[in-house]
């Protein structure tokens, strides 16, 4: 009875983990057949205007790299702080506050940047949409640095201290080399995060046809121009859409793969 | 003569209501080896944490009584325990070095681990850094072992030579007294060996409080021995006398191995 209680059990769980594969199986397969098919080097080397995607490409990484220049160093003091120096309730309190603007809604934070950031300015900019992405990157970066941070032992801290090395030293010097590696990994992984998003960027960068590095208007975006493409009636336009959610794919899983790789180099 | 005097020292943890450590009274000897034993929870550990204030990392602790520890220039002791200034617990905790149960290398090179303390302590002259690393680590028994990889990372020599490159740590500065922490209780046998070879060996130049759970070791390597039973010190004396012939019946049940 128990045999067969543990096969049915052992049973379902394979079918529901082929019923979850096989849907990003499917996924993927579509991905690569419907964007290879459009795909072809000189989206590279195009703007939009003219058919391509370089503009897009370019600004999407802009506005992510953007996005990490603000809510790195953000995002990696706060978790240090929660760690290192807060004690009892506050720090806590910012850790449960970071944990729920992790799992707030993406297009929540756009309608916050839009309301704090695009209506002041009277317009849609590359800095609302780099400031949209930031505030999604920062609880991810305090939640990485927290965790990564607690593990590090508590003698490896003590130890400098006993070595008369005053506190903020230890941190700089010992404790945060010792969990830079997987710092570092939990940045790449909220960098893959924020460079595929497209609810934050909606009505805070939108998106534009043209390369501009002009922070200050509308900026070129891969993932809102693929929502807009994916909107038009021409094939022409849902085939650039299929091309383009191919190469983002591909960027997000190269960032992915890399963080993976430098995390199991290391240990 | 003595290099540390405790005086009716008590210390209570943060939170806590009953003393850790009750009015304890003992003196750390110049150049010899003091060992602290006893069971569990005895207060060893907070006691010989208190001899550099270590528990400072953590707020809230209280501290009765006094801990005195002898200036060499001036000859006089002075209370550790009145110490405010972070330059002033610098200066303590170069002075009283330590070492703990885990090896705790950390993730820099060898070089850059020994030359840690120093630059600390302000020595910035790069022929001086590199001449005081090879002395401790000379001293320390591990240059034969690590002279060609100076600049590797720490982190991939063994448990015992980590062991020993923070003991090399620890010396580089010129401690005058080292806090031993449980330090061979998670090495093997062999490395248990080095260790203990090279403490014996350390106390030509500083004065040694360890703390061990292992009486074989105690009674191995130490000149003096004070036995600690649930935060009270039951009995201190020369470690011959508390093996051979212990004048309280704890002490006796305790290192006969009747309880503990």
């Amino acid at each position: 009875m128990r045999l067969l209680i543990n096969k049915i059990f052992l049973g379902l769980s394979i079918g529901s983990a082929l019923i979850g594969l096989s849907f990003l199986a499917w996924i993927l397969i579509t991905l690569f057949m419907k964007g290879l098919g459009s795909f072809h080097f000189s989206l590279f080397l195009n703007d939009l205007i003219d058919g391509g995607l370089r503009n897009l490409i370019i600004g999407q990484m802009i506005l992510a790299g953007l996005a990490s220049l603000i809510g790195i160093p953000l995002g990696m003091t706060a978790g240090i702080y929660i760690q290192e120096y807060g004690q009892g309730k506050y720090a806590s309190l910012i850790r449960d506050l970071s944990d729920i603007m992790m799992s707030a809604p993406s297009i929540v934070i756009g309608a916050f940047v839009y309301a704090i950031v695009v209506v002041p300015m009277g317009g849609t900019s590359g800095w609302a949409g780099a400031i949209a992405l930031a505030i999604m990157m920062i609880p991810v970066v305090i939640n990485t640095t927290d965790s990564m941070l607690s593990l590090v032992p508590r003698e490896l801290r003590e130890a400098g201290i006993a070595l008369g090395a005053s506190k903020y030293k230890v941190i700089i010097d010992i404790v945060i080399k010792a969990a830079k590696v997987g710092i570092m990994t939990g940045i790449l992984l909220a960098f893959a995060r924020i460079v595929g998003e497209t609810a934050p960027l909606l009505f805070t960068s939108e998106t534009s046809n043209y390369f501009t590095l002009n922070l200050n208007e509308s900026f070129p975006s891969l993932t809102v121009s693929i929502y807009d493409l994916a909107n038009e009636p021409e094939k022409s336009s849902r085939d650039l859409a299929w091309a383009a959610s191919f190469i983002l794919t591909v960027m997000v899983l190269i960032i992915n793969l890399t963080g993976r790789f430098v995390t199991r180099n290391k240990k | 003569m003595s290099v540390m005097k405790i005086k009716k020292f008590s210390f209570t943890y943060a939170g806590v209501d009953h003393p850790s450590l009750k009015s304890i009274t003992l003196p750390i000897q110049k150049n010899k080896i003091t060992a602290l034993i006893g069971p569990s929870g005895c207060g060893k550990s907070t006691l010989l944490r208190s001899m550099n204030r270590i528990h400072d990392l953590y707020p809230g602790n209280k501290y009765d009584g006094k801990i005195e520890l002898l200036n060499e220039e001036s000859g006089k002791f002075e209370n550790i325990l009145e110490i405010k200034k972070e330059n002033e617990f610098i200066e303590l905790r170069q002075k009283v070095g330590m070492i703990f149960q885990k090896p705790t290398p950390f993730p820099m090179s060898i070089f850059d681990n020994v030359a840690y303390g120093l630059k600390i302590a302000g020595i910035k002259n790069k022929s001086e850094l590199s001449d005081r690393v090879e002395i401790a680590l000379k001293g320390s028994a591990l240059w034969k072992e690590v002279h060609d990889r100076l600049n590797k990372s720490a982190m991939g020599l063994s448990g015992g030579q980590q062991q020993r490159l923070c003991i090399a740590r620890a010396v580089a500065v010129k401690p005058e007294v080292l806090l031993f922490d449980e330090p061979t209780s998670a090495l093997d046998p062999i490395s248990t060996g080095a260790i203990e070879e090279l403490i014996v060996e350390l106390k030509k130049d500083v004065s040694i409080a360890i703390v061990t759970h292992n009486m074989q070791q105690a009674s191995r390597i130490s000149d003096y021995t004070a036995f600690m039973y649930l935060g009270d010190l039951i009995e201190y004396d020369k470690t011959e006398n508390i093996f051979l012939n212990p004048k309280e019946q704890q002490t006796e049940d305790y290192i006969t191995g009747r309880f503990g």
